[in-house]
């Protein structure tokens, strides 16, 4: 599989990286090796075989539906960049 | 008092318990030897007072008669575990001044227990390298690169991604140290620097407030330069936490009490696959040199396959690169961290990410967002972990025929800064060894074996059945025994 560069400035737009266009071609040519690289897997026979969800074999425990913690507000603000009136700041979304 | 750096954590405790010294006249020698070895940079963020607060108050609860089972004990921690009121970078430019509002459970059982901190020690960026050469925090050098100290003539790497962990704890300035292992992150920089490391089974050790990388895959475990004192602290970092929905509520063993020497009788799995081609002719020798040692302490040896272990790296580079894109949204220069603004929310996320993220982590997400993305996603995700199923197989399978497994760790001694870094699919080689068993879920130890001809340390490698760290440990301690390496690195503190 070979990435060309729009389809890898089209995947760091979807992870919401910014990425200079002078390092497209390069990432792209990284990227191609890699999943050339993995590309090995279609040798192998998965006809029927689950794909795996969890290495222990356990099922999920389940809790009860309450609260049993909370009260943080300032704790879980303090590392935020930029915080006000108990809120976290983002550039303006709305015009 | 340089000696205490030297100890092991098990002699140290005996020291305490007969009060030949003090957990703070411990702890004083290692804040010293955390300085003395800076110029191997394997500390991110230096803790002196905390420590000796620490020590004070161990020696108190030991003069109540109130001793934990590691009371006193100095350690690093990897700066990937979240440390209240100490920065946590996870050695990204992304988590600038992130200091955490609460304790990861690994490091609360640690402390629980005595331990004392030294500080947080380097890594590279959120745990993706095999090298720790890609900390935003710089390099860390082996303490075995040949030369004067700060002036070498060649500077090794200590393994990654635990590489800080590695370096200080072969270095004597920490008696221990915690690593995490995603693909082989504790057992190949342990195997580079001649030091113990041992990844438990998944779910052993709680994964909350540890900074994920691949949730999968993850597992907590220590770094320490015996297998006795693997088995000290590995005890004090598992647990039941009800905070981790995957950790295992199982009881913890006295993993000590396991180390009997007694393995007559046991079944050593040599699976034949990991013969890899071009495998150099002295890691074939010390890996047969291993064999031979179980076999004069009266284990069996006997040959398994484990047919897919070609296609666990392959199967490794999607499973933990999708889990990681997903594991790192969370850095979106709105709630810790690095910011950089731009003209709308989403030119903010962007520019901070971009800038945030260093190469190897970018490529990463890139790579994992790929083969999630629709029209990829069965093609990628759903194929690999399908083969991580028969993967899981193959080591059933196998275990029905042995009750443990030794094979190498690395595939060589360490190497230099500078080297295989052109070519992101090369360094991924060093992981061939290490990377079945994680995504397994099982059990691994990489013990120190030898040196090979550059007079570099060698390590062998134990998988052991789902929760037989019992297993694992008792057979590495003969292996330590048989070996008794007693080459040291040449910049020691």
């Amino acid at each position: 599989m070979s990435l060309d560069k729009a389809t890898v400035a089209k995947i760091a737009h979807l992870a919401r990286i910014k990425v200079p266009d002078d390092e497209l071609d390069h990432l792209a040519g990284e990227l191609s090796q890699i999943l050339t690289f993995v590309e090995q897997l279609g040798e192998v026979d998965t006809q029927d075989v689950p794909p795996m969800t969890s290495v222990a074999a356990q099922t999920l425990r389940r809790r009860k539906d309450e609260v049993t913690d909370g009260g943080y507000r300032d704790a879980v603000l303090s590392n935020g960049p930029e915080t006000a009136e108990g809120f976290y700041v983002v550039p303006k979304v709305v015009e | 008092m340089t000696g205490l750096t030297h100890l092991t954590m098990a002699a140290a405790l005996d020291g305490l318990a007969k009060k030949e010294f003090t957990a703070v006249e411990l702890t004083e020698a290692h804040v010293k030897a955390v300085e003395t070895i800076r110029p191997l940079n394997a500390f991110i963020t230096e803790t002196p007072e905390q420590a000796l607060a620490m020590a004070k108050a161990s020696d108190a609860r030991r003069a109540k008669g109130e001793a934990g089972p590691m009371e006193g004990l100095p350690i690093a921690v990897k700066d990937l575990f979240c440390t209240k009121g100490v920065p946590t970078t996870a050695a990204s430019h992304i988590l600038d001044g992130f200091k955490p509002e609460y304790e990861s459970t690994v490091t609360s059982n640690l402390w629980r227990d005595g331990a004392v901190m030294l500080g947080k020690v380097n890594l590279d960026e959120f745990a993706m390298g095999s090298a720790n050469i890609t900390s935003y925090h710089g390099n860390v050098v082996s303490p075995w690169s040949p030369g004067e100290a700060g002036n070498w003539s060649r500077q090794l790497v200590p393994g990654g991604s635990s590489g800080g962990s590695a370096a200080a704890v072969a270095a004597r300035a920490a008696l221990g140290a915690t690593g995490t292992d995603t693909g082989g992150s504790i057992r190949q920089p342990a195997a580079f620097t001649g030091i113990v490391g041992i990844k438990p089974t998944y779910g052993r050790c709680s994964r909350w407030g540890v900074v994920a990388f691949a949730s999968s895959l993850d597992q907590a475990g220590p770094m320490t330069r015996t297998v006795e004192d693997a088995a000290i602290m590995l005890r004090s970092m598992c647990g039941f936490d009800p905070k981790d929905s995957t950790s295992v509520d199982l009881p913890v063993p006295d993993f000590r009490a396991a180390l009997t020497g007694d393995i007559r009788g046991l079944k050593v799995g040599i699976p034949k696959e990991y013969r890899v081609e071009g495998m150099p002719a002295e890691i074939a020798a010390i890996w047969d040199q291993g064999i031979e040692w179980l076999k004069q302490a009266g284990a069996e040896p006997v040959e398994i396959s484990l047919p897919h272990t070609k296609y666990a790296l392959a199967t490794y580079y999607i499973v933990a690169p999708a889990e990681a894109s997903s594991n790192l949204a969370r850095y979106d220069g709105l709630r810790y961290g690095l910011r950089v603004e731009g003209a709308s929310l989403k030119d903010m996320y962007e520019n901070t990410r971009g800038a945030g993220f260093g190469k190897e982590v970018r490529r990463r997400i890139l790579i994992g967002t790929y083969v999630l993305s629709a029209g990829y996603y069965d093609a990628y995700y759903n194929k690999a972990r399908q083969v991580r199923t028969r993967i899981k197989w193959d080591f059933d399978e196998a275990f029905k025929q042995c009750d443990v497994i030794l094979t190498p760790t690395a595939p060589s001694t360490a190497f230099a800064i500078g080297e295989k870094m052109d070519d992101p699919i090369q360094m991924y080689l060093n992981d061939v060894f290490t990377v079945p068993a994680s995504l397994a879920g099982l059990p691994g130890m990489s013990v120190p074996a030898g040196v090979g001809s550059d007079g570099l340390p060698l390590g062998l490698q134990l998988l052991g059945r789902p929760f037989d760290e019992e297993t694992v440990l008792r057979v590495g301690q003969v292996i330590e025994k048989a070996a008794a390496v007693t080459a040291t690195p040449p910049f020691m503190a």
